[in-house]
């Protein structure tokens, strides 16, 4: 092996391993600054103010957005199932489909990539820019800890309307799906909702939908607010540390979504 | 935006958010139903339970009375051991009849439950003496043709 073709594997081997002490890095500092909202929550719920503010930030501005998407959703699902189902004439399963594939999946999975790019986005550009603009610095030097004043309230207002844009996602996709189905297909509206109500459970279905979307919201709210607050004072840093929100955390739930579902698999018994 | 609007904004957000989810437990996933009320639990062995499921329907004259909570085999007898949560309000007599029974040709798979004569009732942890297996279709086509065969030898 020529001497050439060592250096060569030593860069990569080097590269590989600056890759990977980057990421845990990253992952380390994730956790501590995790730790750190954590520590200052009881210090940021004793201002509640600041933190409702947050959830009409993120959570009421959504709403719109997340409405209109789970009907339409619902609606193609309704569609489309009915597609399949018909040619084993078994139609009447139609308000299971919908109503399990929005609840387990779509409903958190979804909900979590809008309210990553409504929501998450808006989180990074306002902490970024209150960094960009020196606030930041300016609430410690009054002697104010930005985590506990603008950081945590972010995360938790995230966390609490995650839950409930899902649930009205789902609730609005299966909404949908009752109009298309029921009324424009004219399946019997009895065995729309009888066959849903006996194929979809309470405890496991909904509350691993639940489950999920609460991690979903609590992962996409750290992303944000970590984005923010590291994102570099400039213009240029804060547009860029936007961007890295929508995708790393898109990425996130994705990624968190498959680890769960298996999880949640197994304690099924499958 | 003052304080007073935003608070009344967040108030209906969460207001509906969790109506949205009671929707989806009371509604969609039918949470008042076998699992809050009372119930006793009845076991049954069966040859051959074919598609039963954990929370597979029992059904008496159609109607669901109950749910099957586990499905365990018997390590000496190699029969399935069904064990069935029936609702409180339902009793049924000791000469009852379990069959595996599926609904249409390719419908959910339930335990039926024909009601005998027999005065005394099913208690908590009794067990059905008298079942009847799942219908598997490839064991009815192969009898089938085995018995087409056999006529055909015996008519020559």
């Amino acid at each position: 092996m020529s001497s050439e073709a060592t250096g060569d594997l030593v860069l990569v081997l080097r590269r590989l391993g600056g890759t990977v002490t980057g990421g845990v890095a990253r992952l380390g500092y994730m956790a501590r600054f995790l730790g750190a909202i954590l520590w200052y929550t009881p210090m940021a719920l004793r201002r509640l103010h600041l933190t409702v503010r947050e959830i009409y930030f993120s959570g009421v501005l959504s709403l719109v957005i997340i409405l209109m998407s789970g009907l339409f959703v619902g609606m193609v699902l309704s569609l489309q199932g009915y597609e399949v189902l018909r040619r084993y004439s078994a139609q009447e399963q139609l308000g299971i489909v919908v109503a399990l594939s929005l609840v387990k999946e779509l409903g958190p999975v979804i909900g979590g990539l809008l309210f990553a790019s409504r929501a998450g986005s808006a989180i990074t550009a306002e902490i970024g820019l209150m960094k960009a603009t020196e606030q930041l610095s300016a609430m410690e030097m009054m002697a104010v800890d930005p985590i506990a004043r603008v950081v945590a309230p972010r995360f938790w207002a995230g966390v609490i309307s995650m839950p409930l844009l899902a649930a009205l996602f789902s609730a609005f996709g299966i909404f949908g799906g009752y109009l298309i189905g029921v009324r424009v297909i004219g399946i019997d509206a009895g065995a729309f909702w009888g066959q849903m109500q006996a194929g979809v459970n309470f405890w496991p279905d909904i509350t691993n939908g639940i489950i999920k979307s609460i991690v979903f919201g609590a992962a996409v709210s750290l992303i944000a607010v970590i984005e923010g607050y590291d994102a570099k004072p400039t213009a240029e840093g804060v547009s860029s540390a936007t961007t890295r929100t929508v995708v790393v955390s898109s990425l996130a739930i994705l990624a968190l979504d498959f680890v769960l579902t298996v999880f949640m698999f197994r304690g099924v018994g499958l | 935006m003052n304080r007073a609007a935003i608070d009344l904004w967040v108030g209906v957000f969460v207001a509906i958010g969790l109506g949205a989810i009671l929707f989806l437990a009371l509604k969609v996933g039918n949470l008042l139903t076998l699992d809050r009320t009372p119930s006793y639990r009845v076991e049954a062995n069966f040859d051959n339970i074919g598609g039963l499921k954990l929370r597979s329907p029992v059904k008496a004259a159609g109607v669901v009375v109950g749910r099957v909570e586990s499905i365990r085999l018997d390590p000496k007898t190699y029969a399935a051991v069904v064990t069935m949560r029936l609702d409180r309000d339902y009793e049924f007599s000791k000469d009852t009849i379990a069959s595996i029974n599926t609904s249409g040709l390719l419908g959910e798979v339930y335990v039926g439950l024909d009601a005998g004569g027999d005065t005394a009732m099913l208690k908590d942890g009794d067990h059905i003496g008298k079942t009847q297996s799942a219908v598997v279709i490839e064991k009815l086509i192969s009898q089938f043709l085995f018995d087409k065969a056999a006529q055909g030898g015996a008519g020559k």
